[in-house]
């Protein structure tokens, strides 16, 4: 099947040659209405950027001896233990195989503060009932995700997170743990 | 000027401020009064007497003027009392409280006429939807009037903030979280609200700003711009039967006496009563602002609790986007659909029209406490989430399930009412207003420590 393109009509294009070159025939007129309306558009447009540019929140620059915290060596985490780090905040998890993995406190479902909860083994958000486990996976929702994570690294066996940038995630996986050699 | 002058200086200087008598004596001079009186020449010098009638009004337009008065008059104080720092802000409201003279007074005053702007805003707005006063000349100022109810929402919304106690932090932290989940934009705009990752110093100077600069500007912009619109629609719509002729011309009163004093009436009434409660009620304030503890349950403001609602029950893009989104468009548009008549001014459109009402409040009055009863004993929400991706599980499925339900609440309302297309809009704004306050009114009361359904007290 050909298709055959129909013959544009615009208003600007529809008048004859010498009615458009009058000072004041309806072409003139509604391409200088559009002209008026692009203008328009492109000013808000700019002040819309100065605006958000003004208000937008400067990313907190912080030195690297800031940023990171030094938790302490590995054996101060028994497997299984959770230990929060206020000034970070958040949590340091040691899995019960070992691995490391540091959450952030703020449920994913709309930022409350997570306690964890030592009887049931699970971080419970008193906003809205999301529950996680020690893996930062959502065992109950609302949550729609699991807990965000700070960067672990393990050097001389002494553990150390960089608080500087969250990362988030979907769900748990083996990738995301930072093990102790 | 061939006048003797007058002996009394005091009474010539009040002469001069007051060139009438407070109620001139004859009618010409009592019209007169009116144009050539600043304050009151926002009123025509005539009014038609049927727009008096209390029952059509309620009052409810010069109520929420008086509120905003208040609001400016007290707010003004309160900004000499505080300062906008985490470090300072909830110390310096303690302070307030304990050591300023009146300082728990202006400070209720403030709160208790905000939250009543609220109330009496949307009050006002169901007034002139269900005599039908969004048609004709009226159809921009329902805009006008919608936005200054976002005004209202957002200067309460800002204002929740400043106190810095507990309650205050957390049901900022939520509702700001819920703007996360808008589609696309979503964390840039939560960044842009919270001035930062998390709630702080930029925050707070924000939302100051916004409370009281750019929110108080906007209202002296869109106030006059809606008392102007009213004017030039000739008044408020005349309230009349569905069956009854309005007579042409309308028997017009003087707006003074008339009007003003009806007017003069609400006002001081309003005031006296809030100032009784805010004697007797203190507007409440928690611990300080602990950014490590969200105490529990932590709960949005009362008028966005709603939402807080929707939440525990369809996936947040639904709750917080498309649900709240949808509506506000209908919103906006309610003035710009195709009608079959102009009912203005008659209540609820028809008898039929009153009767769809009736059927649609009940209809939202059983329906939604049972689904949220439903949802709550069956867990379906979080099961449906569990094994199905939370979009479809938590967004989808319900979101179907609602539409379906409209879908039967259309067809119910067709074979029994057969309804016109006024009645239609009337049905569907009376659903979707009376199921959200069931919403929050369910999520004001019964929703317990862990947001779990509980028995209030």
């Amino acid at each position: 099947m050909k298709r055959k393109k129909p013959p544009i009509k615009t208003p600007q294009a529809a008048p004859s040659q010498a009615r458009s070159a009058a000072p004041d025939s309806p072409g003139r007129r509604s391409f200088l209405w559009r002209l008026w309306l692009a203008l328009g558009l492109a000013t808000a447009a700019e002040l819309g950027w100065i605006g958000e540019s003004f208000f937008r929140p400067r990313p907190r620059v912080r030195a690297a001896a800031q940023r990171w915290i030094v938790a302490g060596s590995v054996d101060l985490f028994p497997p299984g233990s959770v230990t929060p780090f206020p000034r970070g905040k958040l949590y340091l998890a040691r899995l019960p195989d070992g691995g490391f993995l540091a959450l952030s406190r703020s449920c994913t479902h709309l930022g409350c503060s997570l306690p964890w909860d030592e009887k049931r083994q699970e971080f419970v958000c008193p906003c809205h009932g999301s529950a996680f486990d020690i893996r930062g996976e959502v065992r109950q929702p609302p949550a729609p995700r699991a807990l965000d994570l700070f960067p672990v690294s393990i050097e001389n066996n002494v553990v150390r997170i960089d608080t500087g940038r969250t990362q988030r995630r979907g769900t748990f996986d083996e990738s995301q743990v930072a093990r102790p050699f | 000027m061939s006048e003797p002058t007058e002996s009394h200086l005091a009474r010539r200087i009040w002469r001069s401020v007051f060139p009438t008598p407070l109620i001139p004596a004859d009618d010409r001079e009592r019209r007169r009064a009116v144009v050539e009186t600043l304050l009151l020449h926002i009123h025509p010098p005539t009014v038609p007497a049927r727009a008096l009638r209390f029952t059509h009004t309620w009052g409810l337009g010069g109520m929420g003027l008086v509120l905003l008065v208040l609001l400016a008059g007290t707010g003004a104080m309160l900004m000499l009392a505080y300062r906008p720092s985490p470090a300072e802000a909830y110390a310096s409201v303690q302070a307030l409280i304990r050591e300023t003279g009146f300082g728990p007074f202006i400070r209720n005053i403030h709160a208790w006429s905000a939250n009543l702007l609220l109330v009496v805003a949307f009050l006002h707005l169901l007034r002139v939807f269900f005599t039908s006063a969004f048609l004709g000349p009226r159809q921009f100022n329902w805009v006008i009037g919608l936005l200054l109810l976002f005004c209202a929402m957002a200067a309460n919304f800002t204002g929740y903030l400043l106190p810095w106690d507990q309650l205050s932090y957390w049901a900022i932290t939520i509702v700001t979280g819920m703007l996360a989940y808008v589609p696309l934009a979503g964390p840039w705009l939560q960044e842009l609200a919270r001035g930062g990752e998390e709630l702080g110093a930029a925050a707070l100077n924000n939302f100051y700003t916004l409370h009281t600069t750019i929110i108080p500007v906007l209202f002296l912009l869109l106030l006059p711009w809606h008392f102007f619109r009213v004017r030039k629609a000739g008044g408020v719509v005349l309230p009349h039967r569905h069956d009854e002729e309005l007579p042409d011309p309308p028997e017009r009163v003087n707006t003074l006496p008339d009007l003003v004093v009806r007017e003069f009436t609400v006002a001081l009434v309003l005031i006296a009563a809030l100032a009784v409660f805010a004697l007797l009620v203190d507007s409440p304030l928690g611990g300080r602002a602990n950014p490590g503890m969200s105490p529990n349950p932590t709960k949005a403001p009362w008028y966005f609790q709603g939402f807080q609602e929707l939440l525990l029950h369809f996936h947040p893009v639904f709750a917080v986007c498309v649900l709240p989104l949808s509506s506000l468009l209908f919103f906006v548009l309610v003035p710009y659909l195709r009608y079959d008549s102009d009912p203005s001014g008659v209540p609820f459109v028809s008898p039929k029209g009153l009767k769809i009402t009736r059927f649609a409040a009940l209809t939202a009055l059983v329906a939604v406490p049972a689904l949220v009863l439903f949802d709550e004993l069956s867990g379906a929400s979080a099961r449906l989430a569990a094994w199905l991706p939370p979009l479809i599980g938590n967004g989808l499925i319900p979101g179907l399930t609602l539409a379906g339900l409209l879908l039967g609440f259309r067809q119910a309302v067709r074979s029994r009412y057969a309804p016109n297309r006024n009645e239609w809009v009337l049905a569907f704004v009376v659903l979707l207003l009376t199921g959200f306050l069931l919403l929050t009114l369910i999520s004001v009361l019964f929703r317990g420590p862990g947001m779990a359904l509980s028995w209030p007290l």
